[in-house]
C-alpha cells in the first residue's frame, strides 16, 4: 500500500524541457493544501487511512453532522471528505496540512481519477475491437463486434460478453507515473505523461504501489 | 489564458525574432558530439509555423546537394542558439509546401519591402 498521498485537481497539459533539452509531455496537477479531518487505525477502524478535505466551503451550505465533524477537528470545512489509504499513520494528526513539498522530482506516483465519459461507445473504441474491414463486400458492418457467441448450444450470450455500452465516467488508476518537479510554493505538481480525467477534475496522488525494484521501487 | 501558463511562462524564450513563411532564416543549433558542443547553422526558407504557445513550432527547408532537406525546430527549444532572419519573404500562404514540387527559378520567393510595423 501506499506510504504517503495527496488530492489535486487536473490544471491541464503541457510540455517543459529537460535537462538534456527534450520536450517531457507533463500534466500539471495543482494540489491544494489538503487538510486531514480524521486518522483511521487498524484499532478503531479496522484498517488505515486519513480522511481529507480540501478547498473551502462556505458554513451556510453544510448541514450540522458535517459541522460538526469539522469541529470535532478542528480544521476549517472544505469541498468534500475524502479517504486516502495509506500503509503507516503513525505520523500523521488531525489537523496536519500536507502540500506539494511532499513530493520531489524522480519519485514514482500513481494516478487516481474518474476518466472522461465517452458516453454510448461501440465495441472498437470500448473494448478495442478490430472491427472489419472496409471492402471486399462488406455491407454495413464496418465496426459492429461480429459473432458473440455460439448457436443453440448454450443458446444463449455469456455474461460479461464485451458489447457496446456506456464507456468513461470511471475511476481509473494510472500507474508508476514520474513526478518531473514539485512546485511547493505555487502547489504545483508535475507529473509525466497523461493523467485521467478532465481538466478540473480531482485526482488523488499516492506513491506507486507497483514500481519495479530499480526503477525507484522497494522490496516487499 | 490557457490554464497550464503559469507552467509554460518558464519554458518560453524571448530572444526570438519575428519571422513568418517565407523568410529566410539561419538557425543555429547547439549540437552535443560526445563531450563537446558546438553550434551548426541550418540555412534556408521558413515553409511553415505551427501550433502556438511553448509547444510552437516551425520547418526549415533548404536544397544540399541536390536534396531538399526540411528540419522542423521547436520555436522554445533550448537548442537554438540563435535565430538569424536573413531575408524577408512576400509569399500569400501560410504553409508553403508548393516549394517541394519546384525547383530552380521556380522556387524563389520574392523579397518583401516593407517592413511589417
Amino acid at each position: 500500500m501506499a506510504t504517503k498521498a495527496i488530492v489535486g485537481e487536473k490544471v491541464g497539459m503541457t510540455q517543459v524541457w529537460d535537462d538534456q533539452n527534450r520536450a517531457i509531455p507533463v500534466t500539471v496537477l495543482r494540489v491544494a493544501p489538503v487538510r486531514i479531518v480524521q486518522v483511521k487505525t487498524p484499532e478503531r477502524e479496522g484498517y488505515s487511512a486519513l480522511q481529507v478535505t480540501y478547498g473551502f466551503r462556505r458554513a451556510s451550505t453544510l448541514t450540522k453532522p458535517e459541522q460538526g465533524h469539522f469541529d470535532k477537528a478542528g480544521v476549517d470545512a472544505g469541498r468534500r471528505l475524502l479517504e486516502l489509504r495509506v500503509e503507516d499513520v503513525s505520523e500523521y494528526e488531525v489537523g496536519q496540512e500536507l502540500s506539494a513539498d511532499l513530493w520531489s522530482a524522480g519519485e514514482r506516483v500513481d494516478a487516481i481519477a474518474v476518466s472522461k465519459g465517452k458516453g454510448f461507445a461501440g465495441g472498437m473504441k470500448r473494448h478495442n475491437f478490430k472491427g472489419q474491414s472496409a471492402s471486399h463486400g462488406n455491407h454495413k458492418a464496418h465496426r459492429v463486434p461480429g459473432s458473440i457467441g455460439a448457436c443453440a448450444t448454450p443458446g444463449r450470450v455469456f455474461k460479461g460478453t464485451r458489447m457496446a455500452g456506456r464507456m468513461g465516467g470511471q475511476q481509473v488508476t494510472a500507474l508508476n507515473l514520474e513526478i518531473i518537479s514539485a512546485d511547493a510554493e505555487r502547489q504545483l505538481v508535475l507529473v509525466k505523461g497523461a493523467v485521467p480525467g478532465s481538466k478540473g477534475s480531482v485526482v488523488v496522488l499516492r506513491n506507486s504501489v507497483k514500481t519495479p525494484i530499480g526503477k525507484g521501487g522497494v522490496a516487499r | 489564458m490557457h490554464p497550464t501558463e503559469i507552467i509554460d511562462r518558464d519554458s518560453l524564450r524571448d530572444d526570438i525574432p519575428d519571422f513568418r513563411p517565407g523568410d529566410t532564416v539561419k538557425v543555429h543549433v547547439r549540437v552535443v558530439e560526445g563531450t563537446r558542443e558546438r553550434v551548426q547553422v541550418f540555412q534556408g526558407v521558413v515553409i511553415r509555423r505551427q501550433h502556438g504557445g511553448v509547444t510552437e513550432t516551425f520547418t526549415v527547408r533548404k536544397v544540399s546537394f541536390g536534396v531538399g532537406v526540411e528540419r522542423t525546430f521547436p520555436v522554445h527549444s533550448p537548442t537554438i542558439a540563435k535565430i538569424e532572419v536573413a531575408t524577408l519573404g512576400d509569399v500569400r500562404r501560410a504553409k508553403l509546401y508548393y516549394l517541394r514540387e519546384r525547383s530552380g527559378k521556380a522556387a524563389k520567393i520574392k523579397e518583401r519591402r516593407t517592413p511589417r510595423s
